[in-house]
């Protein structure tokens, strides 16, 4: 698919525009009206006891924002270079969260009907996050489904 | 929630003018209500019913100026028939109903006038003509001409005036200013009357004498119910504010907006912060000319903040109002006499509080009344008194208001709660066995609870308990029942007194901040080497000697799982537990200490430096309780040697001061007095308590974060949480005190190895057990979440996939609902052994009989008395990820390392094995010392030696000593291994030469320590 251009940020009826990111090599996708901030992680304080996708919480303007390890979230090993890693601020249920992630990349408006959906033998944990893959040239994109991303954690485990 | 004023921006005087009537109007209507009730309880007592009358007349005589007809023609109607009630006329209870009714048709069209800013059509002839019935002047509808209201009016008047007594007050005049209608001659006198009358001073120099008035005039009325009072700003009871607005004299009091206030409040919450943001920066510079001008500001925003949080303190009455009616109606609607009893109204909680519980209150007296209460007929059988009882109370304790809704009656049934559960599904018999009856009754705040029989139209739609727990937990409360089957429920409501600022301080444990609510601190003790402050322990549980106390410890840092923690630790139990609980320090009206008082805290926290006291870091008021409780012969001691926290909030170092060292925060929650362990202690942080993320809500341990003055996240610590995390291990713990005879007896039990069993079904008959040390988690999973993949079940566990395996081949997932699952972890992997049904959880010796050829059963053992089958975890992992014991992490390296394995129990022997397989080693396992020593003999050699101590023959000491004193092993690292774990097993185990001590359950300690010494070999090597 090659439908991918720069453009501004008005969507219309057959495409949409993603904020892409690189988590542990993978391009993701996340729609742009969901995302709110980018931001690079400074100072975060971590939270005992909470689930291992909390990376912790941290003041962004202000606001309190909890952030998840999107690695811990896709199951993949923790991040190993250096430096500060990128987060995307997102709404959820009207509570802040920055969705840590590698690196951002750039915004790309893709036609809606260009969206595959999962392959049946992805892994269920990235089942549940992704709402459908993109063909990119040369690369795929996973569409991240945020409220999936999110909903996933604060469902309490059966006790 | 009150009403105020609308946008005061929206311009015509009118529209100002109708505003005004309309949040007043509400607020006379509440009273009315409250009053009419009371009247017809007392229908003597014409003091109340001069109230009413007043009220209702002022509101049709406001109508009449407003040119709103069918108010006016309404509130006339029922003014008329009060009028009678004066002149003699009986009081029935048919006649208040009728009047009721009436004032919930003004109250509609005020709704309808305030939204569409138009008396809404229709007409009141039902209402009217019912009510000129009852006042004996039916035949004619009582038109809301001027002429009728005048004559009326003109009738009733005088007759006011006359029965005016001293308990009223001036507030005519109002209707002398307003009553501007030409017709209205007689209200002069009526007016004169009540100017005459003696009522409150009308030179009101503090607001509050306006709350004050009213009180003063509703007491007389009714003793028992003191009517509610108003703090000075927003006022709801009618006297108090018809007098003060209407009033050219005074402009004591104005109304203000809610939204205001809150933005107000929002406002002074940012400056705050912005305050501790600049001390904190002022405080890194040495001498700077900023430091007086901002301690000014400082104490001027501590100042506001008190101001503005008075401003929205209310009493709890507020939220009552309501429910004298209430409670009326559903009597009559139940046929229950009912009488309700209100204490403590005038406790004052924040507004916004205050607004939040107001629904949950009323349904919960709603159920008292309901469910609580018997028929009368019941109650007559069962010799209890007709008249049945609600009794509403409200007090301070700590830094929390109690709502405390009693009734006396049937209390809550045990046996139909019991059963539900099951019918539900909320627990199983096994678990209910084990419970108290207390924690079965907090059953009834779970999620689809109703043990109402009859949904009846006052409750039992569908609205439970756990909406009721839901809300009063989102505003950091909480809620619990006590009930005596026969005697009456009591339900209590702890619902923190604001929710906006709080005074904390800030401490640390393993390198991390915290803050903790001052309100729960009583004070802090230094603990050092040398000093008479020393934690000490009882079998592992650390306590503290507090004057002529022990005071049970829980390091902070273990709490919180921020260090490794060793398993096994004891879970301390507060020595008080029982303890009545002593009276709540008397609490700042305001709720919140401001900064200034924190400040004045820490100055005299320094001052004390010189002469060493105990350390008291809690609100002043917690100091004569701690004096108190000192013995006089043990005063000096505490005084000696415990250190002063040198608090510095005053700036004077160059550098923020943090106290190094043990620090023991002493708390009280409830009954319950503990020492929470801290590394360090900064200083004290007015914090503005932000609400936890939905997601981390469910961490009890922690009550909300907040942003501190460097601009970071600090997470705030809930001592309620810690308290509860303490109890919740009631069964397994024992209380400080009774340690020392409980260590003695498990050390006795321990020789005779009496294991934790979980005991379950499972595909066939026989019951099934596995040692509970080997279980992680007991789970429900929900059929719809298990996905088969490549022939085997997988489902979603915290993040990871955890294979569900069988016990065996007959059996089968349950068709839906929730499918019990046993999980069973390693490190980062979990299985889940797919069970039937958890049976229980037994202690006892483990005596396996007769072994078992077949493939994950170890043996049969008698358990409580039933044959039952020994699990074997071993066999059962590898089902699950074939690698299980083939991983390459930690010591893959280990592989070809030989391990040897002694102990008797062949039981230990199968479930270490696997373990100590997983980690790398050859196992070779040897049921003796002597067998063991054979292999010695012959010329084995093992790289590391796990040996049982409780052995017959040669026990495990003399093995060790035997392995020492011979060359050939004698520098073998070796493992102890006990179920008897004292501080003399340990060191006797050390001189007879092991290297190490494990209890025998903890399997993650073994790892860990083998892992340990195999890297010390390694290193030797």
């Amino acid at each position: 698919m090659s439908e991918a251009l720069k453009s501004d940020q008005l969507g219309d009826e057959t495409s949409i525009e993603y904020v892409t990111v690189l988590i542990s090599g993978q391009l993701f996708g996340m729609p742009i009206s969901k995302v709110e901030d980018v931001f690079t992680l400074q100072s975060i304080t971590e939270v005992p006891l909470a689930r291992s996708e909390v990376a912790g919480v941290l003041n962004l303007r202000g606001r309190i924002v909890t952030a998840i390890d999107m690695r811990a979230r896709l199951g993949l090993p923790p991040r190993e270079s250096e430096g500060n890693p990128m987060a995307v601020g997102v709404a959820y249920k009207s509570e802040s969260y920055g969705l840590v992630i590698d690196t951002v990349g750039e915004v790309l408006r893709l036609q809606k009907d260009g969206i595959e959906p999962n392959p049946a033998n992805l892994d269920p944990r990235w089942r549940q996050v992704s709402a459908g893959v993109h063909k990119l040239e040369g690369d795929l994109m996973v569409v991240l489904d945020i409220e999936q991303v999110l909903e996933g954690l604060t469902d309490p485990i059966a006790a | 929630m009150r009403r105020v004023s609308c946008d005061p921006g929206t311009g015509l005087d009118m529209d100002d003018l109708l505003q005004e009537f309309l949040t007043e109007s509400e607020e006379s209507l509440d009273v009315v209500d409250v009053e009419l009730v009371k009247f017809e309880q007392d229908p003597n007592n014409e003091e109340i019913l001069a109230n009413i009358f007043r009220l209702v007349h002022t509101i049709k005589g406001t109508c009449g100026f407003l040119g709103l007809p069918r108010l006016e023609a309404l509130a006339h109607a029922a003014e008329t028939l009060m009028g009678k009630f004066r002149d003699g006329v009986p009081v029935t209870g048919e006649a208040v109903t009728v009047i009721l009714a009436s004032i919930d048709r003004i109250k509609e069209i005020l709704a309808e006038l305030e939204a569409t800013e138009a008396e809404p059509e229709g007409a009141d002839e039902d209402l009217i003509s019912q009510l000129d019935v009852l006042a004996g002047i039916g035949e004619a509808y009582a038109g809301p001409e001027g002429d009728d209201s005048v004559e009326e009016s003109a009738d009733a008047a005088p007759e006011m005036a006359a029965d005016a007594s001293g308990g009223d007050d001036d507030a005519q005049l109002q209707v002398l200013e307003r009553e501007l209608k030409p017709g209205e001659v007689s209200l002069d006198d009526l007016e004169r009357a009540f100017q005459e009358a003696a009522g409150p001073d009308d030179g009101v120099d503090e607001p509050a004498a306006g709350a004050q008035a009213a009180e003063a005039q509703a007491e007389p009325a009714i003793a028992e119910t003191p009517a509610p009072a108003e703090p000075p700003v927003k006022d709801s009871d009618a006297d108090a504010n018809n007098e003060r607005r209407e009033k050219s004299v005074s402009t004591q009091s104005i109304r203000v907006n809610v939204d205001t206030l809150e933005m107000l409040m929002t406002m002074v919450s940012e400056l705050v912060l912005t305050r501790n943001q600049l001390l904190e920066m002022v405080r890194r510079l040495n001498d700077s000319e900023f430091k007086v001008p901002l301690q000014r500001l400082s104490n001027v925003t501590a100042e506001l903040q008190e101001g503005v949080m008075k401003t929205r303190m209310q009493p709890v009455g507020n939220a009552w109002q309501k429910l004298p009616r209430i409670i009326r109606d559903l009597s009559q609607e139940l046929d229950k006499k009912i009488n309700l009893v209100m204490n403590g109204a005038e406790t004052e909680l924040d507004r916004q509080v205050l607004d939040l519980i107001k629904d949950p209150l009323t349904h919960m007296v709603r159920n008292s009344a309901d469910h609580g209460l018997e028929v009368t007929e019941d109650r007559i059988r069962l010799g209890k008194s007709e008249t049945g009882t609600v009794q509403l109370s409200a007090y301070h304790e700590g830094g929390h208001i109690i709502i405390e809704i009693a009734d006396d009656g049937a209390g809550l049934p045990t046996e139909k709660i019991r059963q539900k559960i099951i019918d539900r599904g909320l627990a199983t018999e096994a678990d209910l066995e084990k419970m108290s009856e207390s924690q079965i009754h907090k059953f009834i705040f779970r999620a689809g609870f109703s043990t109402a029989e009859n949904v009846t139209s006052v409750s039992g739609r569908g609205v439970g308990m756990d909406v009721v727990r839901t809300n009063i937990e989102l505003i950091g409360g909480s809620v619990d029942v006590k009930s005596i089957e026969g005697q009456g429920s009591t339900f209590f409501i702890k619902i923190p007194l604001t929710l906006a600022i709080v005074s904390a301080l800030i401490v640390e444990a393993n390198k991390e901040r915290f803050a903790v609510p001052q309100l729960n601190v009583v004070e802090l003790v230094r603990v050092q080497d040398g000093s008479d402050h020393t934690i000490e322990m009882i079998n592992d549980t650390p306590v503290l000697r507090l004057r002529n106390k022990l005071l049970p410890l829980v390091p902070l840092a273990k709490l919180l799982e921020l260090e490794d923690v060793t398993a096994l630790q004891p879970v301390i139990e507060p020595a008080q537990e029982d303890a009545q609980e002593a009276a709540g320090p008397a609490d700042d009206p305001s709720g919140a200490p401001s900064g200034a008082e924190a400040r004045a805290q820490a100055d005299q926290l320094h001052d004390q430096s010189g002469d060493a006291d105990v350390p008291e870091a809690g609100a002043p008021d917690a100091m004569p309780a701690a004096d108190a409780g000192a013995e006089p012969g043990e005063a000096d001691e505490t005084g000696e040697d415990s250190n002063v926290v040198p608090f510095d909030s005053e700036a004077q170092g160059s550098e923020r001061s943090k106290a190094e060292g043990n620090f023991i925060i002493v708390t009280h929650v409830g009954a319950q007095t503990f020492g929470i362990v801290v590394d360090g202690v900064y200083d004290t942080e007015e914090i503005v308590v932000k609400p936890m993320s939905n997601m981390l809500r469910s961490i009890t341990m922690f009550s909300g974060n907040t942003i501190l003055g460097d601009g970071s996240v600090i997470l705030i610590v809930d001592p309620n949480g810690i308290a509860q995390a303490i109890n919740s291990d009631v069964a397994t713990a024992v209380s400080a005190e009774a340690n020392e005879e409980n260590a003695a007896k498990s050390a006795k039990r321990a020789s005779e190895e009496v294991t934790s069993l979980l005991l379950f079904r499972a595909g066939a008959e026989e019951t099934k057990a596995v040692p509970l040390s080997l279980v992680t988690r007991l789970e429900e999973i929900k059929i719809a979440d298990i996905e088969p993949s490549n022939g085997r079940e997988l489902v979603q566990y915290r993040g990871q996939l955890m294979p569900l395996v069988y016990v065996d081949e007959t059996q089968k997932l349950r068709e839906d609902g929730e499918q019990p699952v046993v999980v069973f972890s390693d490190g980062e992997r979990a299985m889940g052994l797919v069970v039937d049904e958890i049976v229980d959880i037994v202690e006892d010796k483990l005596n396996i009989e007769v072994a078992s050829s077949r493939p994950g059963i170890i043996g049969s053992a008698v358990v409580k008395g039933n044959a039952t089958e020994m699990i074997d975890v071993g066999h059962y992992l590898p089902m699950a990820f074939d690698d299980w014991f083939r991983r390459q992490d930690g010591l893959s390296d280990a592989g070809g390392q030989h391990l040897l394995l002694v102990d008797d129990s062949a039981f230990f022997r199968n479930m270490l094995t696997p373990v100590l397989s997983a980690e790398g080693f050859e196992v070779v396992t040897v049921s003796s010392p002597r067998e063991a020593l054979e292999l010695r003999e012959n010329g084995e050699i093992f790289d590391l030696i796990v040996s049982d101590i409780e052995m017959p023959e040669m026990d495990g000491f003399e093995f060790a000593e035997k392995v020492r004193a011979d060359a050939k092993w004698g520098s073998t690292p070796i493992i102890a291994l006990s179920s008897h774990c004292t501080p003399a097993a340990i060191s006797k185990a050390r001189e007879a030469g092991f290297h190490d001590y494990v209890a025998k359950f903890d399997r993650e300690g073994l790892v860990a320590t083998v892992r340990q010494l195999f890297e010390q070999v390694g290193e030797a090597a």
